[in-house]
């Protein structure tokens, strides 16, 4: 049997994880001279105290749950993605190309054209590295983050040489028209009765996110190509007795990881500035490596450790806002979760599978 | 030398990992200035037993001397201290550093580097004198060949002023000149005091190195030999087994058609080498051909090419009908499709999937299948009632579809494979190692099963490193030595003896 019971291994060791990251992260506020307790009360007010704040949060957990899903299909293949960022930045050229050049009669339509493109110039961009590490070994992890890099580059030659509107001095292309706006969460909730707020940037990706976890669920364990992929993941040599091809395993979960990672760009792109700027992504590429990590490649784990990242990203700017801790100390408090989450997942575990294996002995 | 105390005794050493007995009540005596060898197949032991000799894992049972003293070695640093040193199969250098950088690395004296490499060079080239070991201190290791790089890891150990090396399959990598060379060099080292154990399950290396030899199989010292007084046969006897403790009961086989036709079949390796040199072999209906010979002269290759994930050149008809050997159609579903199963050699690589569950696992390879698959879908509720009266009719304890694959034992997770493979009715079933790992109770109906498929009128190739459950089970056997087939017997004609001639390679 597994040391471990199941409901243990999904639920004590990311929350005493989290726990020990939020003692540390108020030993650190204490040490600057502020009170911890004040400050968890404004991260929790100004994240989920209100709809403003809540619509903040589900904000970026969309931006984390497609990265985190990218990150998730491309692990199960045993393939460390590093490149959603850029995956992302080419998703948002996508959408950009599909809102302004396109003259869409609806916006439903227009959000339709503008998830295809982004998924396939995501996918586009991880088409690369997959095949440099199917058809010649080169090590992916390597390639996406190169990858990275490359698309910031495009991104930039693109913005300021060919889709920058003439007389603009910003790096940006114009305003996408108006038919192309996606309903807010504002919009969709105030038939029901709900006045959400009407500033808040989440939108109806919201829901595609949330559409996009079940269906990597099913691909993943629904599907015989989703068997493929966690057999490849598994093990290498396994999956050749079956007969299943490295390279085709490997090109399609790339392609897939890419396509979710290029689908944030409707979100960001799309439904939040309704232009394309440089630094769009703003590191959530990365982030999605933590919440993938926190979640175990579980779609419903992402799900919730999204909504966690989130939860941190928008209290953090509240923190910022209202108090004298710096900024740069929110990310110390961010980087506290994604070290005690992801890297150090085995110092909690260890102690804790010893708790169990104790607890074992002593039954037998 | 009678009086002396052993370099190294080991007096009942027992080690169970799970319900699998790796190491059963060994011991053994090394005596100083000796080369002592260890053969056996892999998964006899040998690398467990040095594994507790050099403090990677504790014995459950058992005693250690050395030189006369009572140690304990809970890790490689108290063996580096009672003067062992381990060179591994697989070398542990830093590829960028040179070589005197590598022989200091955790050896260092102080916090300051310069000393302790002045310091190391001197003693590097009296060690390099005193045992005729030529290696450039200044070298990158990387720019080394491999044979000069296993030099440097003997220095390494004699720079930790070790008197006993233990060297771990050495030859794995070398070519047969720097196999040469080295074992020139342990020669030297015995005669200038040393104390050697080599593991190796290459006969030729025994017979031509080492003073004395043990014999493992099966997590047992079958027999400890003077080198002198043996010869390979008895050896590759020993290796085997020669006990006839398996019976069968079968008919005599009733051979009908030819299924399995190979002509001149060659499999060059990604490493450039010749793994097998043209061979020719026919398996007809109705009979099991099993191909016996110490492992790692060609029979896991043979195995992979007919599984379809190694390419080969030559030529394999299946009923008459050529498979191919190389480009997309060689894989595994294609070879299924061909009525072509497949129990593979090893089943935590291969076979299965450790961390699947039993019913995941019993789609594996035939996940695509019209049964298994509707579209897109993988059909999980008919795979699982599919594997609940499978796990029934092989009798699989606990018999959890849901149960994940690692948490059988051996012989359950043979019985999942097995039932996946042979329920398929193929035409020709492929088996490797069938009960390497499995427990007595579960050999025996293994080894039913695959004579009641042969009753059935289905070709088997059986491929075992155990010369016992070969004799026991096949109906003509074919020995394998350095890619090439030595010759076929049918096996009620023969007997260990001629078996183990072949298998070392000599031809009457």
């Amino acid at each position: 049997m597994d040391v471990m019971p199941k409901w243990a291994e999904v639920t004590l060791v990311p929350l005493i994880s989290l726990v020990l990251a939020a003692l540390l992260s108020a030993l650190v506020i204490l040490a600057i001279g502020e009170d911890p307790v004040e400050a968890v009360n404004l991260m929790v007010t100004g994240a989920l105290g209100s709809t403003y704040g809540w619509g903040y949060t589900l904000y970026y957990a969309t931006n984390f749950l497609f990265t985190g899903l990218a990150v998730s299909v491309a692990f199960h293949a045993g393939l460390f993605n590093i490149g959603g960022e850029g995956q992302a930045m080419l998703g948002g050229l996508g959408v950009a190309l599909a809102c302004l050049f396109i003259p869409w009669p609806h916006w439903t339509l227009a959000l339709l054209g503008a998830s295809v493109a982004a998924a396939v110039f995501g996918a586009a961009w991880a088409a690369i590295p997959a095949f440099l590490q199917a058809k010649r070994g080169s090590h992916i992890v390597i390639t996406t983050i190169m990858f990275n890099f490359i698309g910031a580059a495009v991104l930039n030659y693109v913005l300021v040489n060919l889709m920058r509107p003439p007389g603009s001095m910003d790096p940006a292309t114009a305003r996408f028209p108006e038919i192309t706006h996606l309903p807010t969460l504002h919009d969709i909730l105030l038939p029901l009765g709900i006045n959400f707020s009407k500033s808040a940037p989440a939108n109806v990706t919201f829901i595609i996110a949330l559409l996009a976890c079940v269906l990597v669920w099913f691909l993943l364990w629904r599907t015989w190509l989703g068997y493929e992929i966690r057999s490849y993941g598994k093990s290498e040599p396994g999956a050749k007795y079956a007969g299943i091809s490295p390279v085709a395993i490997t090109m399609i979960a790339m392609l897939i990881s890419g396509a979710l990672a290029g689908l944030m760009a409707i979100n960001n792109v799309m439904g939040e500035a309704e232009r394309l700027v440089l630094n769009a992504v703003e590191g959530a590429g990365f982030i999605g490596i933590a919440v993938a990590l926190m979640g175990r490649s579980h779609p419903f784990g992402v799900l919730l450790a999204a909504i966690l990242f989130g939860f941190l990203y928008q209290g953090g700017a509240e923190l910022a806002l209202w108090t004298s801790i710096p900024r740069e100390l929110i990310v110390v408090i961010q980087a506290l979760v994604i070290l005690f989450t992801g890297a150090l997942d085995n110092m909690v575990r260890m102690p804790l599978e010893r708790l169990f294996l104790m607890l074992r002995r002593g039954n037998a | 030398m009678g009086e002396q105390a052993p370099a190294i005794e080991l007096k009942g050493i027992s080690k169970a990992f799970g319900p699998v007995q790796a190491n059963k009540d060994i011991s053994i005596r090394v005596m100083p200035g000796t080369i002592h060898g260890i053969i056996g197949e892999n998964g006899a032991g040998k690398s467990t037993l040095m594994s507790i000799l050099y403090g990677f894992y504790k014995a459950d049972k058992g005693e250690i001397f050395i030189s006369g003293q009572k140690t304990e070695i809970p890790d490689s640093q108290a063996a580096i201290a009672a003067g062992i040193g381990m060179v591994f199969q697989h070398f542990k250098l830093v590829e960028n550093f040179t070589v005197l950088e590598n022989i200091i690395l955790g050896a260092e004296d102080g916090g300051l580097l310069t000393p302790s490499l002045a310091k190391a060079r001197k003693t590097l080239l009296e060690l390099e004198h005193e045992y005729g070991l030529n290696v450039d201190p200044d070298a990158v290791i990387e720019e080394l060949g491999v044979g000069m790089q296993q030099r440097v890891e003997i220095l390494k150990a004699l720079y930790r002023q070790a008197d006993i090396l233990i060297l771990d399959e050495p030859t794995g990598v070398l070519t047969p000149a720097e196999a040469d060379q080295l074992f020139r060099i342990l020669d030297r080292l015995r005669q200038e005091g040393k104390t050697i154990i080599l593991i190796t399950h290459k006969l030729r290396e025994i017979m031509e190195a080492t003073d004395t030899v043990s014999v493992m199989r099966r997590g047992e010292m079958t027999a400890t030999v003077k080198t002198s007084e043996t010869s390979p046969a008895e050896l590759a006897e020993l290796m085997v087994g020669r006990k006839v403790l398996l019976r069968v009961d079968k008919t005599p086989a009733k051979p009908g058609n030819v299924v399995l036709d190979v002509k001149g079949l060659r499999v060059v390796d990604d490493k450039g080498v010749e793994r097998i040199k043209g061979i020719d072999l026919q398996v007809r209906a109705g009979e099991i051909v099993g191909i016996a010979g110490v492992a790692g002269n060609g029979q896991s290759e043979l195995l992979e090419v007919l599984g379809g994930y190694a390419d080969a050149t030559g030529e394999i008809r299946v009923n008459g009908q050529p498979l191919e050997l190389s480009g997309k159609l060689a894989d595994g579903r294609t070879r299924r499709a061909r009525g072509i199963a497949h129990v593979p050699e090893d089943r935590q690589r291969e076979g299965l999937i450790m961390d699947f569950s039993a019913w995941e696992n019993t789609a594996f390879g035939y996940h695509r299948d019209p049964g298994y698959q509707s579209g897109v879908l993988l059909n999980n509720a008919a795979i699982r009632t599919d594997t609940e009266e499978k796990m029934n009719r092989f009798d699989v304890r606990p018999p959890n579809p849901a149960l994940a694959a690692k948490n059988f034992s051996g012989g359950n997770q043979q019985k999942i494979v097995l039932a996946r493979e042979i329920e398929r009715n193929p035409d020709l079933l492929l088996v490797g190692q069938p009960t390497r790992g499995v427990d007595i109770g579960a050999i025996e109906f293994i080894h039913q099963q695959i004579v009641a498929l042969r009753d059935k009128g289905k070709a088997v190739l059986l491929v075992s490193v155990e010369l016992e459950e070969i004799l026991a089970l096949a109906d003509r056997v074919a020995v394998m030595f350095d890619g090439h087939i030595m010759g076929e017997r049918l096996s009620a004609e023969t007997d260990e003896k001629e078996l183990g001639l072949l298998m070392a390679g000599v031809t009457a």
